[in-house]
């Protein structure tokens, strides 16, 4: 239970992206903070939050950011730091070289500053039906038996937590494109593994096969290397492509 | 019949959890969220969910789990709610089974259990570290199943602030405000069904996640709902600093063999590993033979601030105490707590499966909330709360894993009854005259805000509020420090009125949205220091010095705010029910004689065996 200190007359500096509204012109403002221990990008949104004063000392308003959970588990702080899409509050600041660059992800719509509307993520799980397809939640006994192997599996893909990394990096994805991304491909591989949710195998493959689907990637294999929860995002494309493959051919001599 | 609608607020585990209830059982749900539901703080939590289902053949049963938890809460919660929990807790975690949550399995491919605190069973199913998260992503998926057939409407985006009141004094609405828009409007409906969370950020920073203000339940609050047991804050042991949060590092961590010390000599400074073991003092385990590192969270905090503040002892110059693991394997440690092991080599820097860990305590959860019914409703009729922003289950400490077992509990029963209520007083339309006394008092209040001038700082008022809420109202508490803390408290109000937004733009206004929070954090925490100042006495997580033992016939009661202009009043005269389990000294050194007996045989094992 401690209080934040200061340490010495350290300062980071830090220019923010600002779009007053969707559809005014963005703009730079640069900022001089003071240094803290353990220092992330969000603490310095907000020591800019309280003082909102640029470097050449000019007033302006609070930057707006999205933020939850502060460790990494919610997705909510995704921006792009110094080029790069990631959560800001795992961003420290010891290991960014200044001044820090901040701006929201560019494949969704900016609400304001560094909010993007990420909603379109949110459709596309709908889209590729990335559930179990429960028949109640009254008590209707246990869940399926399966291995301690088959759970290190599935552990490791359900834990996307829709952050839009992989769908900022991916060249593919973006206003002008149908493509669903990454994330909600390996939605369709996590479901599929899973004995209950492959009772649905066929119908969930379909979604993906149409415009926009599995095909559409371009392969070119971004997506994995800025998954901050590393999730084998290629391998779950190359295995929903094949499963589309064989689901097609299946189709073709109507099995 | 029409077909009811509610309005759920919330989408956390709890809020989830009721809509699913509700869509099950043919209403429609509009469902708000402040942020995407996917991102509520239900994800933070770690180490698991409790369910008595034996699958280690201790003899454990829902029995037990009920009376660890009556006793992990001090006997401050009503008991039959408590059994009706436990008893249900097993089915719980077979729907999420169910729902393809990937919890850890036994070899034969069951789902495992660990120990937690305040038990001596495995009792805890988990998926790896990140149970909160894996939970919430099941209930998550299932509502957008019910979204994409058109039966819930998720309002994302959206903070309620007021509920709307009818004449009768029934509630059939909320006043919410689009976060990104500004637009303000009311949601009608035939009930309410509040699932807001915890209020952490009252305190600053602690384990708690930005959007855990409890702004909206201070709105219920405002407008006459009771609010019960205020002071019961949990303080969890084992968190790590940081200048925005304390990161929390779960109890699973201690419920897979970590052990907590200090050096033995207070003015030691050497690094962990040169500190041979007759040098180290493992006071949990000294002083707690039997349940060691896993008594209940609100004993070990006490201990580690008495260990660290009164004794004087430090890890390394720093006020915290080393929690170990390097003995366990790594390989292990990576696949049952990889989640929280990555949250501290992220933000420290520092692999804990070779150097222990340096914590300390942390504003974690309240106990406290909405005073309810048996049914999740509150004393405002049509208004139902659930999950941690309701009163009902945890008594005066909550025990580690039962948190989502009583979000999930509550949602299914806020779900069925808030239905029936619905259902058994639906009306025509109601009058769109109804809301608009209540939407034109919070224009009134917006624009006020807006026009504040003054040399006031709102960012710098809510860190004096956590800084004085923290120091007073915490772990331990003295009289005169709350007498203070009340006036201080009522300073801090009068400064937010000389607090000027820093943004008057029509957009996307954070500033705006802050200004309404804080005043209404002020609210909670005047009610959680006048109940912390009433209760003469020590029971679970409310510690005083002065009054160092548990007061059972003068306080076995709940404690009820009530929301005045003047601030809140107390009362007390709602005894606890104890029907179920008698009181009991509440002991983690050895086995007291009166606690039952875990049973023999395969009989009662319910692993495998559907409810």
């Amino acid at each position: 239970m401690e209080s934040s200190q200061s340490a010495g007359n350290r300062t980071v500096q830090v220019r923010v992206m600002r779009q007053e509204n969707p559809n005014s012109t963005p703009r730079w403002e640069l900022f001089e903070v003071p240094y803290r221990p353990n220092m992330n990008v969000h603490m310095c949104l907000l020591e800019i939050q309280e003082r909102p004063t640029t470097i050449e000392g000019s007033q302006t308003t609070p930057p707006c950011w999205e933020v939850n959970c502060l460790e990494e588990v919610c997705g909510s702080c995704t921006m792009v730091i110094n080029g790069r899409v990631r959560q800001a509050c795992s961003a420290l600041v010891d290991t960014l070289s200044q001044p820090i660059t901040i701006e929201p992800m560019s494949k969704f719509p900016v609400v304001r500053d560094l909010v993007v509307d990420r909603s379109r993520m949110f459709e596309e799980l709908k889209k590729v039906k990335a559930w179990v397809p429960l028949d109640g939640t009254h008590a209707l006994g246990n869940g399926p038996r399966y291995s301690q192997e088959e759970q290190s599996t599935a552990y490791v893909l359900s834990r996307c937590m829709t952050c839009g990394c992989c769908v900022e990096a991916c060249p593919q994805y973006g206003p002008g494109s149908a493509f669903i991304g990454p994330a909600a491909i390996n939605q369709v591989r996590r479901f599929n593994l899973h004995p209950t949710g492959a009772l649905n195998k066929g119908e969930r493959i379909e979604t993906v096969m149409g415009p926009g689907g599995i095909t559409d990637c371009g392969n070119a294999q971004v997506c994995a290397s800025v998954c901050p929860k590393e999730i084998p995002l290629l391998e779950s494309i190359a295995a929903v492509a094949r499963d589309a493959t064989v689901h097609s051919i299946r189709r073709w001599f109507g099995k | 019949m029409a077909q009811p609608r509610v309005i759920v607020v919330g989408g956390g585990l709890a809020g989830l959890m009721a809509t699913i209830k509700l869509a099950e059982a043919g209403a429609q749900v509009d469902l708000l969220s402040i942020v995407p539901v996917k991102r509520s703080h239900s994800v933070c939590a770690q180490g698991g969910i409790n369910g008595a289902v034996n699958t280690k053949g201790e003899g454990d049963s829902p029995e037990l789990h009920f009376y660890d938890t009556v006793k992990g809460g001090d006997f401050l919660a009503h008991q039959p709610p408590v059994r009706d929990m436990t008893r249900e807790a097993p089915n719980i975690i077979y729907m999420f089974d169910r729902m393809g949550v990937p919890f850890s399995r036994t070899p034969e491919g069951l789902i495992d259990f660990r120990r937690f605190g305040g038990t001596l069973h495995h009792r805890t199913a988990h998926a790896g570290a990140t149970t909160g998260q894996q939970l919430l992503y099941a209930l998550d998926e299932q509502v957008r199943r019910f979204e994409a057939d058109g039966k819930v409407t998720k309002f994302e985006g959206w903070e309620s602030f007021d509920p709307v009141l009818d004449a009768t004094g029934r509630c059939v609405g909320v006043v919410a405000m689009d976060i990104r828009s500004m637009e303000i409007r009311a949601f009608l409906g035939d009930a309410v069904v509040f699932a807001t969370g915890g209020l952490g950020a009252i305190f600053g920073f602690g384990t708690n996640s930005v959007v855990n203000t409890g702004s909206a339940i201070a709105g219920c609050y405002q407008a006459g709902a009771h609010y019960g047991n205020p002071e019961f804050i949990q303080i969890h042991p084992t968190a790590i600093s940081g200048g925005d949060k304390l990161r929390l590092m779960s109890e699973s961590v201690r419920g897979e063999g970590g052990r907590v010390w200090v050096p033995k000599n207070p003015k030691d400074n050497r690094s962990p590993a040169s500190i041979p073991e007759t040098e180290r003092w493992y006071f949990l385990e000294e002083k707690y033979p039997l349940y060691g590192n896993l008594v209940p969270r609100d004993i070990a905090s006490r201990e580690i601030h008495h260990v660290v503040y009164n004794l004087g002892h430090r890890v390394e110059g720093e006020e915290a105490v080393y929690l170990d693991l390097t003995h366990r394997d790594p390989d292990y440690l990576t696949k049952k707590l990889g989640g929280v092991l990555e949250i501290y080599e992220k933000f420290k820097g520092q692999d804990p499966r070779r150097v222990p860990m340096k914590v300390a305590p942390a504003v974690h959860y309240s106990m406290g909330g909405l005073w309810v019914d048996y049914k999740q409703m509150t004393n405002i009729p049509g208004l139902f709360a659930a999950g941690e922003c309701e009163f009902q289950y945890h008594g005066a400490n909550r025990l580690g894993a039962n948190a989502l077992v009583a979000c999930v509990y509550g949602g299914i029963v806020s779900g069925v009854t808030s239905f029936e209520w619905a259902a058994n007083h639906a009306k025509k339309a109601p009058a769109s005259t109804v809301a608009d006394s209540a939407l034109s008092r919070f224009r009134e209040r917006t624009k006020a805000i807006s026009a504040r001038g003054g040399a006031e700082n709102l960012y710098a008022i809510r860190r004096d509020l956590g800084a004085l809420m923290v120091r007073n109202v915490t772990i331990v508490r003295e009289n005169s420090e709350l007498v203070k803390t009340q006036q201080k408290l009522v300073d801090l109000a009068a400064r937010t009125r000389k607090a000027p937004l820093p943004d008057q733009g029509p957009w996307a206004n954070q500033g705006l949205v802050h200004a309404l929070e804080i005043e209404n954090m002020i609210d909670l925490a005047r009610a959680i220091t006048a109940g912390a100042l009433a209760r003469d006495e020590s029971r679970g997580a409310h510690y005083k010095p002065a009054f160092e033992k548990r007061d059972d016939a003068k306080w076995l009661c709940t404690t009820k705010a009530i929301f005045t202009p003047d601030g809140p009043k107390l009362d007390f005269t709602e005894k606890i029910d104890i029907s179920l389990l008698p009181l009991a000294e509440r002991r983690y050194d050895v086995v007291p004689a009166h606690a039952p007996k875990p049973s023999i045989g395969t009989a009662s094992g319910s692993a495998g065996a559907a409810h």
